[in-house]
């Protein structure tokens, strides 16, 4: 018991792109508690929602998060169209759903990388960012920015995808699709990987529920809880089924990812197929009424739940915003016990951590 | 253990997936939103460019007849471009360049141009 000692991890650490920070009590090796700090990256953008005008919050919320920035702009736009009852266009809820999952093929690419990187694979990391560049053209072409692209508008969206682009999107999708081919490989299968991630990590199904973690964290584990069966935006005209895997270790949150690529790959095909002419967006008029509405969806590391208070002018009063990653820490502070020191950075990038989400 | 092999040799085969930067650019996309020009001689001075404007970038004199921008501000969204009724606002596909000292784009009308325009 006396060989208990205390060191810090993060929030400066080789392995974390974000600061985050853990103190780890540690008995030699083994890691028998970690409690967490956070608030280094924390903006108050939630505030900003009683200084700006509702239609520039969406400018301002899609810069919570850089990864999923797209996603977050489009359940805010969602909340205000629900509180004011606007009706979306068909062809604006298809642009929305194939702009969402490119930006979930990049998070995952992203993420993959990182993880690699967390646990030596440079070469691994190298590849899975190279394809990712092909995404970034995408986004870049069809909205005029890489990262934050700015489409979402309450009321529909901004930019639209013709028919020389689509079918230039779906020749890029095959080339990222046979690219990505040879990566899944190597996730799967190659020694490195399995050694860093099979069994290390475990969250049991029950575990996962009763904690609340979401998204991979959540799938990873067994539970089935995917926002997207709700059929929000254009989900309920597609067909697909929540990738589920039952082990609930590192490897299982590894091949849930590389799996929803591949579902992603598939929805935007299904979307461009079958995506209806018509108008992108509606003009608003006029203030949000006084009320309250929570909308969520399924970014790419899970649930986001956006809560708004307006109060019938074109300020909100109250905006708040829950992430994914908010609710996955609990299931890492579950995971970390009994880890081994190696094994921590695994396990914080197994959950996708994004800090600026968190602190907002 | 080998599993990489596949793309370390179609790797050695091909020219490198990275451009030599400043040699070599890639081709802005048409759409790319690189900066904010406005066409002062069109410009009414409505003020609809800021009133939307999410960053607070653009301020605008109606009585002096200013136009005054921060580029280090502007997010690039576009909104501004969208609004403008005399559609004097525009996005250059190019980026401006680096700079160590930052500065305001400052547009002023002579006179002598709104009177050749009544």
């Amino acid at each position: 018991m006396s060989d208990k000692s205390t060191i810090p991890f993060g929030p400066q650490h080789p392995v974390l792109p974000e600061p985050i920070h853990l103190k780890l009590v540690v008995e030699d090796e083994k890691v028998v508690e970690a409690y967490p700090a956070f608030g280094f990256v924390h903006r108050g953008l939630e505030t900003l929602a009683q200084k700006k005008d509702f239609n520039q919050m969406v400018y301002v919320v899609e810069r919570v998060c850089g990864i999923c920035s797209c996603m977050h702009g489009q359940d805010y736009c969602e909340a205000i169209e629900e509180l004011m009852g606007i009706e979306v266009p068909v062809r604006a809820e298809y642009l929305r759903t194939i702009w969402a999952e490119l930006h979930r093929i990049h998070s995952h690419l992203l993420w993959l990388g990182l993880f690699a990187d967390a646990f030596g694979f440079e070469n691994l990391f190298m590849q899975t960012w190279k394809i990712r560049e092909k995404i970034m053209d995408i986004l870049e072409a069809t909205s005029g920015n890489r990262v934050i692209i700015s489409v979402n508008i309450v009321g529909g969206v901004r930019k639209d995808i013709n028919s020389e682009q689509a079918k230039w999107i779906l020749k890029e999708l095959d080339e990222v699709e046979r690219q990505l081919k040879d990566i899944n490989d190597v996730v799967m299968n190659n020694y490195t990987v399995k050694q860093r991630t099979v069994g290390i990590g475990v969250l049991t199904k029950e575990e996962a529920y009763e904690l609340g973690a979401t998204g991979p964290m959540a799938k990873g584990s067994g539970v089935d809880l995917d926002l997207r069966t709700t059929g929000y935006a254009a989900y309920k005209y597609l067909d697909f089924e929540p990738i589920v895997e039952k082990a609930g270790d590192s490897y299982a949150r590894n091949l849930v990812r590389m799996r929803e690529i591949f579902q992603s790959i598939d929805l935007i095909r299904q979307a461009l197929g079958k995506i209806p002419d018509g108008e992108i967006n509606v003009p608003v008029k006029g203030n949000p009424p006084a009320g309250e509405v929570i909308s969520r969806l399924e970014q790419s590391r899970g649930e986001v739940v956006y809560y708004i208070k307006s109060n019938g002018t074109k300020f909100l009063d109250r905006l708040r915003i829950r992430t994914p990653t908010f609710a996955n820490i609990p299931a890492l502070l579950k995971i970390l016990p009994g880890s081994q020191l190696q094994d921590v950075p695994v396990l914080i990038l197994t959950i996708d951590p994004c800090i600026s989400c968190t602190e907002r | 253990m080998l599993d990489m092999l596949k793309s370390v040799f179609s790797n050695l085969s091909r020219k490198p997936v990275t451009r030599m930067y400043p040699f070599e650019e890639r081709k802005p996309f048409d759409i790319n939103r690189g900066h904010l020009e406005n066409n002062i001689d069109e410009c009414i001075f409505c003020g609809m460019c800021q009133r939307v404007c999410p960053s607070n970038c653009i301020k605008v004199d109606r009585k002096t007849s200013v136009w005054e921008y921060d580029p280090f501000e502007c997010v690039l969204c576009g909104v501004c471009v969208e609004k403008c009724p005399k559609k004097c606002l525009k996005l250059d596909v190019h980026y401006r360049s680096c700079t160590d000292k930052k500065y305001n784009i400052h547009l002023e009308k002579h006179d002598d141009s709104e009177k050749a325009g009544a």
